[in-house]
């Protein structure tokens, strides 16, 4: 019986094809313009390390000035200073933690004929690893000793490691780095976060960086301010020990806390801190502390740019203006065959029968539009690549999900936009259709 | 009244109302999407259009990072700077620690009166020696510009000023609201709580490096070189020269010195783009599909007409054959069309304004001017007239001898 539906879908489309072509050309307009604002979205809003996101938790603690909060919400400042991540690392009291900065350097090739080159890195805790779980190519992280020492270890990026090594394992070699020898201890692989949650400071979708240093190597080095560093009051005297120990904001911190439990644990830690800080003189403003997981701190970052969530809402207004047009074409294609369908109910057909038909019928309209659709997405993603340029590269693959579901919402939708024309035909009487025979 | 056959044609669309609902919500959702992208592309343009006050087309930059452990910061600077501003083609160069426009840069916070807790205003800091005037092609309004003996040597980790700064009209004028902007000259503002600066000259226009910032031409020249390992030179160049002059000065810079990268090349244009990317992107996305939607939505009212004066063939030729003239049959489907429309184009100014109610909310966007909404519902109205225009035609062709037709 399902052939026989589908034969007659064929012809019925066959017969008004100027029509049909309409009905799955704004169909197809309607998904392909909500699939392509959708992926963006959803790639923006994607959740970068899913098994782990609930017990990660970025720590806030506010150090801001007396008289004017960080943020017009009386929200805590976005980053730490540098006495809150020196002091709250020598706490360890989660059960793993990283602060960490941006910062960059020159890396000094080994051969005389390779370019000197600038390089991104990250200054963390040994915890860094273990916590966000980065996948290794090579060797591991550093020890936790090595990061106290101060030794001159560093975890390479797998890109870095081609470029230096030309793939093989370098663990164990030396590199030169903003001007000194540093052991390689670890090649990462392939490293992509959409987004790059540890630090969106500036820009959530920076890849991860080319070189893992120890967070002490900032004091040790005086390496310079990756990001961004914001200050309510000057640092008190010259110097970079001057800027370490002032109010200054630059770095961050994040926590890692298996339950609730924990997380209290935590909070109730903080809390004490800051009273023992406010009794140094520290701390002007109440206590506001704060520990956000991944999603909710991408949620409070607006990680999602307004522009993509925008677009989207415009798309699925489109895709509403698509479909309306479509319930309206094809009611008014049923109405022009309430003679057929007149005639087939007097031979027999059951209502059942003839709403079936009709539902193939649309049914094939929608999975045409949908294809189609897809196709369209695709250049949609295209033109946004074109538009936007390099740094959205991360944020316009399709990948099988939303295949899949633009498909599914192109069926979902075009059944839906069909019911009501399809009911609406199934009702006519047939001895009226007849009569006017 | 009765010429237009108003009663008539309503009370046929009452007995048909589904389909004549459909358009009118396409029409309404249509003109939400339109007066509002339309609102939306106006305001981005307006950001698009202004300028950063600087010569756009005909300067360049480029970083320079020092390493190892002989670099010296200090004779590099000045090496390099006589280098480039002897190159022919080249009208100045300077070194800066920010480039207007590209989105990173210093701001400091400034006040009249010196102490704590007193109001305070941000500007962007733009580092510059006595060139900077002439590179960043500013006019000293009110002033002067620097001179050599003002220029002082910034350390690394250095966290003073010097004691003048130039300031944009637009910054004296916001710090000193009561007095006109050229008495704002020999004043003293402070940097932070207590740092003292007298203004030495007032600037024409330049922006800040931050284009989305509402304070965007708070800006203050400073007269400093800075000693930092990693700095900007900024070129400015006679016209055409730019392109050639690029690869030329970083070739120079790169084998003059072996201790340092040279990276980041980039014109100030490329840069421009960059800054206004999402903005030019959202423009061109919006406009596509306003067009595209108002293209769907008339190609659905032509495919409703013409099957409504397919079903109708037998009435029209009726109503044709009892003295109807063509005009009529025309006059009727546009009426008809009208109505709708009408209907269409309320539901739409309701919810036009409800969208943008929304966006304001969520997205803090500017709250639509009135006029929009009037100018969409004319658009709408216009739309529906030409898209039911095709068909009500064929209907007016459609002859008398129809009506003794079956079928």
């Amino acid at each position: 019986m399902f052939a026989y539906y589908l034969r007659l879908a064929f012809k019925s489309i066959k017969r008004n094809p100027i029509l049909s072509v309409l009905m799955v050309t704004a169909i197809a307009l309607g998904i392909g313009a909500s699939m392509t604002t959708i992926t963006v979205n959803y790639l923006m809003s994607a959740n970068p390390i899913p098994h782990k996101s609930e017990q990660l938790f970025y720590v806030q603690v506010d150090s801001w000035d007396p008289h004017d909060g960080a943020n017009s919400n009386n929200e805590p400042p976005d980053q730490i200073t540098w006495t809150e991540a020196t002091n709250l690392m020598n706490a360890k009291q989660a059960f793993r933690q990283s602060a960490m900065a941006s910062t960059g350097g020159v890396i000094e090739p080994e051969g005389q004929d390779e370019k000197p080159f600038m390089a991104s890195i990250r200054l963390a805790f040994s915890d860094f690893f273990p916590m966000f779980d980065t996948p290794f190519l090579y060797g591991s992280g550093w020890q936790d000793s090595a990061g106290e020492n101060r030794d001159y270890v560093v975890v390479i990026s797998k890109a870095t490691n081609e470029r230096l090594f030309g793939g093989e394992n370098s663990v164990g070699k030396t590199i030169r780095v903003v001007g000194k020898n540093f052991r390689v201890v670890g090649v990462l692989d392939e490293w992509v976060l959409v987004p790059r949650f540890y630090d969106v400071t500036t820009g959530a979708f920076d890849e991860t960086e080319e070189v893992f240093m120890p967070f002490y190597m900032k004091q040790e080095l005086e390496l310079t301010n990756g990001g961004n560093t914001n200050c309510w009051k000057s640092p008190e005297g010259e110097g970079f020990a001057a800027f370490l120990q002032s109010e200054c904001i630059n770095f961050q911190m994040w926590v890692e806390l298996r339950n609730s439990d924990e997380k209290a644990k935590y909070m109730d830690f903080l809390n004490n801190y800051v009273t023992e800080q406010k009794a140094l003189g520290r701390f002007p403003r109440p206590i506001n502390n704060q520990l956000s997981n991944v999603m909710e701190w991408m949620e409070n970052q607006e990680v999602v740019a307004d522009d993509a969530q925008i677009m989207m809402w415009v798309s699925f207004m489109f895709l509403l203006v698509c479909l309306l047009n479509t319930i309206g074409l094809l009611l008014a294609k049923f109405t022009g065959k309430a003679s057929e369908i007149g005639l087939r109910r007097a031979v027999g057909a059951s209502k059942t029968d003839l709403f079936l038909q009709h539902l193939v019928e649309t049914a094939v309209i929608g999975i045409a539009g949908g294809l189609f659709g897809l196709a369209l997405a695709y250049l949609g993603l295209e033109g946004i690549k074109t538009l936007y340029g390099e740094f959205v590269q991360n944020l316009v693959g399709l990948d099988l999900t939303m295949v899949a579901s633009a498909i599914a919402l192109a069926i979902v939708s075009s059944i839906l936009a069909g019911m009501y024309p399809t009911w609406r035909a199934c009702n006519i009487a047939p001895a009226i259709q007849l009569k006017s025979q | 009244m009765t010429q237009w056959e108003i009663g008539p044609i309503f009370r046929a669309l009452m007995r048909n109302k589904v389909g004549a609902v459909l358009i009118a919500i396409q029409i309404a959702v249509t003109m939400t999407i339109v007066v509002n992208s339309i609102f939306i592309i106006i305001e981005r343009a307006e950001l698009m259009d202004r300028t950063s006050g600087i010569d756009e087309d005909n300067s360049f930059y480029l970083t320079t990072t020092g390493f190892g452990e002989n670099f010296d910061a200090k004779s590099t600077a000045v090496t390099d700077l006589e280098m480039i501003r002897n190159t022919p083609g080249v009208i100045d160069a300077i070194q800066i620690n920010a480039i207007p426009t590209s989105g990173g840069g210093w701001s400091m916070s400034f006040q009249v009166e010196a102490g704590e807790d007193k109001p305070d205003e941000g500007a962007a800091v733009y580092m510059v020696d006595e060139h900077g005037v002439n590179t960043l092609d500013l006019e000293v309004i009110a002033g002067q510009n620097f001179d050599l003996s003002d220029i002082r040597w910034r350390e690394g980790n250095s966290r003073d000023w010097p004691d003048t700064a130039l300031v944009t009209k637009a910054f004296a004028e916001s710090m000193f609201p009561d007095i006109p902007w050229q008495d704002t000259v020999g004043k003293t503002i402070y940097i932070g709580p207590t740092e003292p600066v007298i203004i030495k000259g007032i600037v024409d226009k330049i922006q800040a490096p931050w284009v989305r910032w509402e304070d965007v031409e708070h800006v203050v020249l400073t007269p400093e070189i800075t000693e930092f390992s990693s700095t900007r030179y900024f070129i400015r160049t006679e016209a055409g020269q730019r392109d050639t002059l690029m690869p030329l000065i970083e070739e120079a810079l790169a084998s003059s010195n072996k201790q340092r990268i040279i990276r980041g090349l980039r014109s100030v244009e490329e840069t421009r783009e960059r800054s206004y990317r999402g903005d030019a992107a959202m423009i061109k996305i919006l406009s596509t599909t306003m067009v595209v939607l108002t293209i769907v939505t008339g190609l659905g009212i032509v495919g409703l007409a013409s099957f409504s004066v397919n079903r109708r063939k037998k009435q029209i030729g009726t109503r044709r054959a009892l003295g109807a003239s063509q005009g009529a049959i025309v006059r009727y489907f546009m009426v008809e069309n009208f109505l709708i429309s009408t209907v269409g184009v309320i539901l739409g100014a309701v919810a036009t304004i409800g969208l943008n109610m929304l966006l304001v909310n969520m997205f803090s966007l500017n709250a639509l001017d009135w006029y929009f909404v009037p100018a969409g519902m004319l658009v709408l109205w216009v739309v529906g007239q030409i898209a039911v225009f095709g068909p009500a035609k064929k209907a007016a062709g459609i002859p008398p001898a129809m009506a003794t037709r079956t079928i």
